[in-house]
């Protein structure tokens, strides 16, 4: 293979799998907290199409990402109300989200289907972009791939170094213990909810606003739900997300591979399509081959509602 | 200060009363919804809801739309009682399509019912089928079945596209994504001899519901699965079968979907494409939770559901409004009950704050 195919290959792998990181480091916050959502799908077509009009009309990428983000946020506030404050059942309230988003995100879109984004040029870093194979993957990307960096650095600080962290750990490990001494269960879970809302937002929008750059109905095409198995399979670690992103994003890219073989294999594009949803389900057997290992590493109160009775 | 107050048991009443509750509030958001949009809200919900029903043909098509929702969804409920999360309906209901196509086309030259009757019998083994993969896995494997059915929709979605542009597509259909149309002796007979397009899917729908309740009412397995739901683990101690109840929920979604797939290429639309899945799969869901997975309440929830689709097409053709305002007033309704519900548990009570 050529360095330079395998450059682009590269370099198609890690854009792909961006997103994935940003709405699942997200979803991972709000899980840590011991709130499931299941409604990525959702928030993340609401990023996508927000993002998206924004930008289209006002010709302002940040704006868009920036309204993408905030949609995420008020659909994840919608479903912190349903799940915090009334006690709804959160894989109801989660698959609701998700219908009500992709139908919204459908509806408001429906003008915007024949525009188109102008395409955003990539930040160089100067010298580092230069290194053969690996200079142009890692040092010439789109701002979001380096954002989604940044994150992955901060989440992990955030866990695992700061006071914050340890407090919203322990909300999810044990609420009642949590409550007890002092913290504020309700408010902490809505932050986190809204977090990962926020980020599903910027997921969306990057997708919509960089990658494609237009709208489509049903573009998010189930990459809400790989996120949100991904926290799983990285049994809710911050550092196997981004492998797993990674991954993923290599399998989403698989036609680049057939291509980039110089092979002459008819496969069905379809066939080729199906990948990441047939990875997803593979990935989830070996993880919860073995109960253990999801049940010693999910947050113990995850998808349990909680009210402190004063 | 408003507070909720936990009931000392739950109120049967309120359980009930929260679906009205959550429709009622889906129409309030409604008419906000068309005044956002810059249109008369009476008009839109004269337009919305009144016209699509205001004649026969209006009521048939009703019917029309609310057979596979009727179906689907009482395969699902029969799950849900047990918190077997089946999401992947919308697949079941494409492979089984393509099951039932794969029958009609193959025989293409066949007079008689054996055509029809091979069909729905493919259509609910290929449900079965497509639902038996999260079945398996999760007995099996442990693996969570809401990500992998739902995970086999977009599995499902590729496979019907596939077939219909290469093994399954119409030899004279000028390229286009579809089957042949079906020959007459695979295709459903009507019901009414009024020109509507009701079929005996419709016939089938109410059967299933009826077969639904006598399971979850009137039989041991239908019991257990109740028990599962309410309290996994007294059920547990009563020695009842986790890993059966799984095969069962999963199984009996999964047919009803398959069935639904093989009324709706047999019935309406005569042929297959790529858009044989009209996203039936999961509005039933919304479906089967506003009608508190009960039979009586599917067909009445069903028939709304359908009516919100039919109002989506109508807001389409007389507002110009996009059809996806359907599936915003499916998920308005969703959230709206699921908020309501804590009614059920907790009441509204003033309580003056205490100073400390």
């Amino acid at each position: 293979m050529e360095g330079s195919i395998l450059s682009s290959i590269l370099f198609a792998t890690i854009v792909a799998g961006t997103p994935l990181i940003i709405v699942a480091l997200g979803q991972l916050i709000a899980e840590k907290s011991g709130v499931l959502n299941l409604g990525a799908e959702g928030m993340m077509s609401m990023g996508a199409i927000a993002g998206f009009a924004i930008s289209f009309e006002t010709g302002s990428v940040w704006l868009g990402v920036l309204g993408g983000m905030a949609a995420g946020a008020l659909m994840s506030y919608l479903f912190a109300v349903v799940v915090l404050t009334l006690m709804g059942n959160q894989v109801a309230t989660g698959l609701a989200l998700s219908i009500l988003g992709v139908g919204l995100s459908a509806f408001i879109g429906k003008p915007y289907e024949s525009e188109i984004l102008p395409t955003i040029e990539a930040i160089r870093i100067p010298l580092l972009a230069d290194i053969p194979i690996i200079g142009e993957p890692l040092f010439a990307q789109q701002s979001l791939v380096y954002f989604s960096w940044a994150l992955f650095g901060a989440i992990v600080w955030f866990l695992y170094r700061s006071r914050p962290g340890l407090v919203l750990r322990a909300v999810g490990e044990s609420p009642s213990s949590a409550h007890s001494i002092g913290y504020p269960v309700i408010r902490i879970r809505y932050m986190a909810t809204i977090f990962g809302g926020a980020m599903a937002g910027i997921g969306g929008a990057f997708l919509s606003v960089f990658y494609t750059p237009l709208w489509v109905e049903g573009m998010v095409a189930g990459r809400g739900w790989i996120a949100i198995a991904l926290v799983v399979f990285a049994t809710w670690r911050p550092f196997r997300v981004m492998v797993g992103a990674y991954l993923f994003g290599g399998v989403m890219v698989a036609q680049l591979f057939v291509q980039g073989s110089g092979l002459e294999i008819n496969i069905p594009s379809q066939f080729l399509s199906s990948l990441p949803y047939l990875a997803t389900i593979i990935v989830l057997v070996i993880i919860s081959r073995d109960q253990n290992t999801v049940r010693l590493n999910a947050p113990v109160s995850l998808g349990q509602p909680y009210r402190p009775d004063a | 200060m408003l507070r909720l107050e936990r009931r000392p048991e739950a109120s049967h009443l309120m359980s009930y009363a929260s679906p009205a509750i959550a429709i009622l509030l889906m129409l309030i958001g409604g008419l906000f919804l068309f005044a956002f949009l810059g249109k008369n809200p009476i008009e839109g919900f004269k337009v919305f809801f009144i016209n699509p029903i205001s004649d026969l043909w209006g009521v048939s098509e009703l019917l029309l739309k609310a057979t596979p929702l009727m179906l689907i969804a009482v395969g699902l409920a029969i799950g849900f009682r047990a918190n077997v999360w089946n999401i992947g309906a919308e697949g079941q209901l494409i492979v089984g399509g393509i099951a039932a196509s794969a029958v009609a086309l193959h025989f293409q030259e066949s007079e008689g019912a054996h055509v029809l009757i091979l069909m729905i019998i493919a259509g609910c083994i290929g449900g079965m089928l497509w639902a038996a993969i999260p079945a398996f896995l999760k007995t099996r494997f442990n693996t969570n079945e809401i990500l992998v059915s739902l995970m086999l929709v977009y599995v499902a979605q590729l496979l019907v596209s596939w077939l219909v542009h290469g093994p399954m597509m119409d030899p004279d259909g000028f390229n286009f994504p579809q089957s042949a149309m079906f020959e007459d002796s695979a295709l459903l007979p009507l019901v009414f001899d009024d020109g509507s397009r009701v079929n005996l899917a419709f016939v089938f729908a109410i059967g299933a519901l009826l077969a639904g309740y006598v399971f979850m009412f009137r039989s041991f397995a239908g019991f257990q699965m109740q028990v599962a739901g309410f309290a996994k683990d007294a059920a547990r101690y009563a020695g009842f079968s986790a890993r059966r109840m799984i095969w069962i929920g999963l199984l009996a979604g999964g047919a009803m979907a398959g069935l639904a797939g093989m009324a709706e290429v047999s019935g309406p639309m005569g042929q297959i494409t790529d858009q044989v899945s009209s996203g039936y799969g999961f509005a039933a869901i919304i479906v089967a939770f506003v009608a508190r997975l009960n039979p009586v309440g599917i067909f009445f929830a069903s028939l709304l559901m359908a009516l919100l689709y039919l109002g989506g097409e109508q807001a389409q053709q007389y507002m110009n409004l996009p059809s996806s305002i359907s599936l915003v007033f499916q998920g308005m309704l969703l959230l709206f009950l699921l908020g309501s519900d804590v009614f059920i548990n907790y009441r509204l009570r003033w309580k003056r704050e205490v100073a400390a």
